[in-house]
């Protein structure tokens, strides 16, 4: 029973972790479309508009493997979790089709016209496509963090016939830990979208260091990163407090402090050790972990020793939470540098340009890291206080789980390895407002309908 | 409230369901048609449903949705019974749309790779579809006959995606592609009626709920009305697709096609009603909480119509023959 729980939860974790990263790009690059978009409305500078094409070449092939991985998380709900739609699923339901009705078919209508409608609609209605893109990919996000912040800090559901209804939308909807975690992870796209604009600009930097194009996103996507990150910080911290709040737990867990303690001191690094319940290795700066959440170098913080056995895993949490906030600090160094080195039309060295490329994708790294911190650190609950994980598991067998695991695991490396090659290939490429064929999409196409 | 929200959300999912056969159906069918044609032909095949392709899939997703939000505990039962073809499916319906947007990108083996997986992935899904089908008419029974009946049915829904593929190509092309589509459509037709012939004749035989409800005379005669109509439209589309045969409204053929899957489906819906697995599961069996399909029932009636509203929008800009390269 405990394997099939671990393999159904890796199975999941799997399908929903690679799902993620594509959400996680779209939902900030739909914002940058309009952005560049909206220059060529005004300017009618070809360049920006070679600009956004190519852009949107990226984002509608992200935008599909998006959608072709979202399919599959339709149907494991109730394959891997049926106690979950069994106990709350008067409330995950409604939540789950609000997201398909108010945002996938708007997403999916409207990149077709924006791809492929640009010589058959109106201006307004293209720039108005585009919009409407982005506030369905933003939307998406609010209806799934909604219901995913529910499940770690529910509020508003009264419990009848046995299961969990909801006696109160707005509180459903807005519970607790909602406004923080959707912040956290718009801004976590912001920053995705930002690295990837500027890590492909500068790859193709490196191999046509005189397009003024990729100069000019380059510095886009680092100035705009080097601005969110601050804000990112800042909010991480906030949301970090809320958690400390309704689930302490979890962040017990990511200190790995064992036992409840006044005067709290900042692990830096250690290997926890789950068994003797102490961390081996230890290097703590003495009292900071106090000040850091609780703003007093004295106040006590609860150890995992006040909710055993009801905590999560030390090790994952632990070395996922220093993980991301990790990669966000160097992230802040790259974007602030970059800046720099960008500044009044400059281009960086070759090392620089090398480095950025390199940063492309440590958005996804980052919001990944953070997935692991707050799911992982929800354990043993799948909604906080009210169903556990291993009541909602289902009974489909090992063998039927493992084969669905490999058959995904290798689908999953064949898409990511074909979606990077191709996105360095026409990042590399560049965009060219000299082509003849930018802006012909739909040009040989009259716009006569069939015989009517 | 005294409506019957059960029966409201079984018509909803019904509706989603069907829109996504006939909507995925035809670019599925047109993925499996690919090898069919010539570069340059699938040139123009690939336009016919570039701009459609993704908002297709997502009234699987609707219908998915609206299974998990409304009917959860058959959800479960359903899909878990089908574990194993819902993941081979999904895998396909994967590698397909990702093949799709890769193909025109790709150059030298790479193309002929994508070229291959949109090819095995439309194939893939429409198949694995049909198998779920026949293990769902035959209440997901053990045994190896039931199997291979799963897997004819596989064949025939691949039979009927080809039909929908083809007629909608005969409304989006023209000249010798539009022959060929013509060509197709007939052999799709010939496989749809196998495989209509054997559902219609097979549940029956499975389930007595089924030979009640078809075969209960004189009370049931009206029904009759369904396969009557099928065979009808089946004729008349068959002359439809004549060689050298000219229909002025070139989207009939395609209606038509729409049409016969309509039909089957009221068919098919009618023997299992108001079961949502046969003979095991009603539908108020299966109900999820009043209190959610409520707040449900309050999204789907404001939304669903600017969904409709804007996909037909969606179909008038793009509607008219198909253009060459719209991709590369």
């Amino acid at each position: 029973m405990e394997d099939t729980l671990l393999v159904a939860r890796a199975q999941f974790g799997l399908n929903i972790g690679f799902h993620i990263l594509f959400p996680a790009l779209t939902i900030a690059l739909a914002w940058y479309l309009i952005v560049f978009r909206l220059a060529y409305q005004r300017t009618r500078d070809l360049r920006w508009l070679a600009t956004y094409k190519l852009w949107l070449k990226v984002f509608a092939l992200t935008f599909a493997v998006g959608v072709v991985t979202g399919v599959t998380m339709s149907f494991q709900f109730g394959t891997n979790w049926p106690g979950y739609m069994n106990k709350v699923g008067a409330i995950a339901g409604p939540l789950l089709s609000y997201e398909v009705l108010t945002a996938f078919f708007l997403e999916a209508t409207f990149l077709g016209i924006m791809l492929f409608g640009m010589n058959r609609v109106p201006d307004w209605l293209h720039v108005l496509s585009t919009v409407l893109v982005a506030v369905g990919t933003t939307v998406s996000a609010f209806w799934i963090l909604a219901l995913n912040s529910w499940m770690h800090t529910p509020a508003g559901a009264v419990m009848d016939q046995g299961q969990w209804i909801a006696a109160d939308w707005g509180r459903v909807i807005f519970n607790p830990s909602f406004p923080y975690r959707l912040t956290h992870m718009l801004l976590a796209s912001g920053l995705t979208a930002s690295f990837v604009v500027a890590g492909l600009s500068a790859w193709r930097l490196l191999k046509a260091g005189a397009d003024e194009l990729a100069r000019r996103t380059l510095r886009i996507g680092l100035a705009t990163a080097a601005i969110l990150i601050p804000i990112q910080v800042f909010v991480g911290d906030q949301h970090g407090l809320n958690t400390l709040e309704y689930q302490p737990a979890k962040i017990a867990a990511m200190e790995a402090l064992w036992h409840t303690q006044g005067g709290m001191p900042l692990v830096l690094f250690a290997i926890p050790n789950e068994k003797k319940r102490t961390n081996d290795y230890a290097i703590e700066i003495p009292y900071a972990g106090s000040l850091i959440l609780k703003h007093d170098p004295h106040a006590t913080v609860r150890g995992l020793d006040e909710f055993e056995p009801d905590r999560p895993p030390v090790g994952p949490l632990f070395f996922a939470f220093r993980a991301m906030v990790g990669i966000g600090l160097l992230m802040l160094a790259v974007s602030w540098i970059g800046v720099w080195a960008t500044r009044r039309g400059r281009v960086p060295p070759r090392w620089m340009l090398w480095g950025f490329a390199a940063f492309t994708f440590s958005g996804w790294a980052a919001t990944l890291c953070g997935w692991i911190v707050t799911e992982v650190g929800r354990q043993p609950w799948l909604v906080t206080g009210l169903l556990r994980t291993r009541d909602a598991v289902g009974a489909a067998s090992g063998v039927k789980l493992g084969m669905s695991i490999t058959g995904y695991a290798i689908t999953y490396a064949l898409l990511l390895v074909a979606y990077m090659v191709t996105l360095t290939h026409m990042a590399g490429k560049g965009a060219d407002p000299t082509d003849p064929t930018a802006d012909s999409h739909a040009a040989v196409v009259p716009l006569a309908r069939a015989a009517e | 409230m005294t409506m019957d929200l059960a029966l409201v959300f079984v018509v909803i999912m019904g509706a989603s369901v069907l829109v996504y056969v006939v909507l995925d159906g035809y670019d599925l069918g047109v993925g499996m048609l690919m090898p069919a044609a010539s570069e340059d032909e699938q040139s123009f095949m690939v336009s016919s449903i570039g701009p459609f392709w993704d908002a297709n899939e997502t009234w699987l997703v609707l219908g998915i949705g609206v299974l998990l939000a409304a009917f959860p505990k058959a959800h479960g039962v359903v899909l878990g019974a089908l574990y194993l073809p819902v993941v081979a499916m999904l895998v396909s319906l994967m590698l397909r749309g990702v093949a799709f947007e890769l193909r025109v990108k790709a150059h030298g083996w790479h193309r002929d790779l994508w070229n291959w997986l949109f090819w095995a992935g439309s194939f893939g899904a429409s198949f694995w579809q049909g198998v779920m089908l026949g293990r769902y008419v035959t209440g997901f029974a053990s045994g190896f006959g039931y199997w291979i009946f799963a897997f004819v049915t596989g064949a025939s829904l691949c039979g009927g995606y080809v039909l929908l593929g083809a007629t909608w190509l005969v409304y989006k092309t023209e000249g010798e592609l539009q022959a060929k589509a013509r060509a197709w459509s007939r052999w799709g037709l010939l496989w749809v009626a196998f495989g209509v012939a054997l559902v219609s004749l097979a549940t029956p035989l499975v389930s007595d709920t089924v030979r009640a409800k078809w075969f209960d005379f004189p009370g049931t005669l009206w029904v009759m009305i369904l396969p009557i109509a099928t065979a009808v439209t089946w004729f008349a589309l068959w002359r439809a697709t004549r060689p050298g045969g000219h229909w002025k409204r070139e989207w009939v053929p395609y209606a038509m096609a729409v049409g016969i899957f309509t039909l089957s489906f009221l068919g098919l819906a009618y023997s299992i009603f108001p079961y949502v697995v046969i003979d095991q599961l009603t539908i108020w069996e299966a109900a999820a909480h009043p209190s959610g399909q409520r707040a449900l029932l309050l999204g789907t009636a404001i939304v669903l119509p600017f969904i409709v509203a804007y996909t037909i929008l969606s179909y008038r800009i793009f509607g008219g023959k198909a253009a060459k390269k719209l991709y590369d």
